[in-house]
């Protein structure tokens, strides 16, 4: 298993590379629910008037 | 089936809704299979050892930041054209998504060249078109946050997405027309891959899984802007009833 995470020496670059990818993907995700919620909430609240 | 009617605003949200689960758990499960063949499957490359397997991102993730541009520009120029309000939110829906995928691709391919070629960064034809493409999403993003004017903003961006799409052939051809430490492709549509079957079904399979998460995000973003420049209008009031959308 640790084996798998040295990646023979290149753990950092392959590990840097695959976590930031996550991560980006991750604050897209958030921002984008963000904003969905924002939307869904200011039309319901102009819907109500 | 009258697919014009789908060129509406008030028609493709409900539709939008409809595809967004199928797209965004397909790419889940395409990235899962992918990664799979990745890391389980693809053995050690001689040279590279296992720093090659950056490239299932990589390379995905390049095509797509090059592809999401040209499909941007093709709306933009939908909406310069006919002037129809869908398109230019299809055009604002994707370039946080491209700029997304072409920070991934630089990041990626930083951190697969530095074990590879020796650094993480060089002024070749690849990189420097590859990052100029960052800049034109940064830049159609900024513009359209500096127009308050919706149909505005889509006519300036629309210029810009289309003036900026010459550089997307200058990325893809780079490495032949120029001398870069960036290599030549691996895989081409006329002769046959430089790689191992198994390296590249996971590329392949990664290259989808991208694609399908990138229409998945788009879809969602593009109803948050239907709803965000739609407001007041009289069809939307029914979009938050329940099973409405």
């Amino acid at each position: 298993m640790s084996e798998f995470f040295a990646m023979g020496g290149y753990g950092f670059y392959v590990w840097g590379a695959y976590g930031v990818t996550a991560l980006a993907i991750m604050v897209e995700l958030l921002a984008l629910r963000a904003r969905r919620h924002a939307a869904e909430a200011a039309h319901a609240e102009a819907a109500a008037r | 089936m009258n697919l014009y009617r789908y060129s509406s605003p008030s028609a493709f949200y409900p539709v939008a809704g409809k595809l967004v689960p199928w797209f965004g758990w397909s790419a889940l499960l395409l990235a899962i299979v992918g990664l799979w063949i990745g890391f389980g499957l693809a053995p050690t490359d001689f040279q590279q050892g296992e720093a090659y397997r950056i490239i299932f991102i990589h390379v995905a993730t390049a095509w797509m930041s090059m592809f999401i541009y040209l499909v941007m520009a093709f709306w933009s120029a939908l909406s310069l054209g006919f002037n129809t309000r869908l398109s230019g939110m299809m055009a604002q829906a994707l370039a946080p998504t491209g700029a997304l995928m072409t920070f991934i691709a630089l990041w990626t391919g930083a951190l697969w060249g530095r074990p590879t070629w020796g650094t993480y960064w060089a002024w070749d034809a690849r990189m420097t078109s590859e990052l100029i493409l960052l800049f034109l999403y940064f830049g159609v993003i900024a513009l359209r946050n500096a127009i308050d004017d919706d149909r505005r903003a889509d006519r300036a961006c629309g210029v810009l997405a289309l003036v900026g799409a010459v550089n997307v052939p200058i990325i893809y051809f780079s490495v032949q027309w120029w001398n870069t430490l960036h290599q030549g492709s691996s895989v081409s549509m006329v002769a046959a891959p430089k790689m191992a079957a198994i390296m590249l079904a996971g590329m392949l399979v990664m290259a989808i899984a991208v694609w399908f998460y990138s229409i998945a995000v788009a879809l969602v973003r593009v109803r948050c802007i239907i709803l965000e420049r739609e407001r007041g209008a009289a069809w939307t009031s029914q979009l938050t009833e329940p099973g409405k959308t």
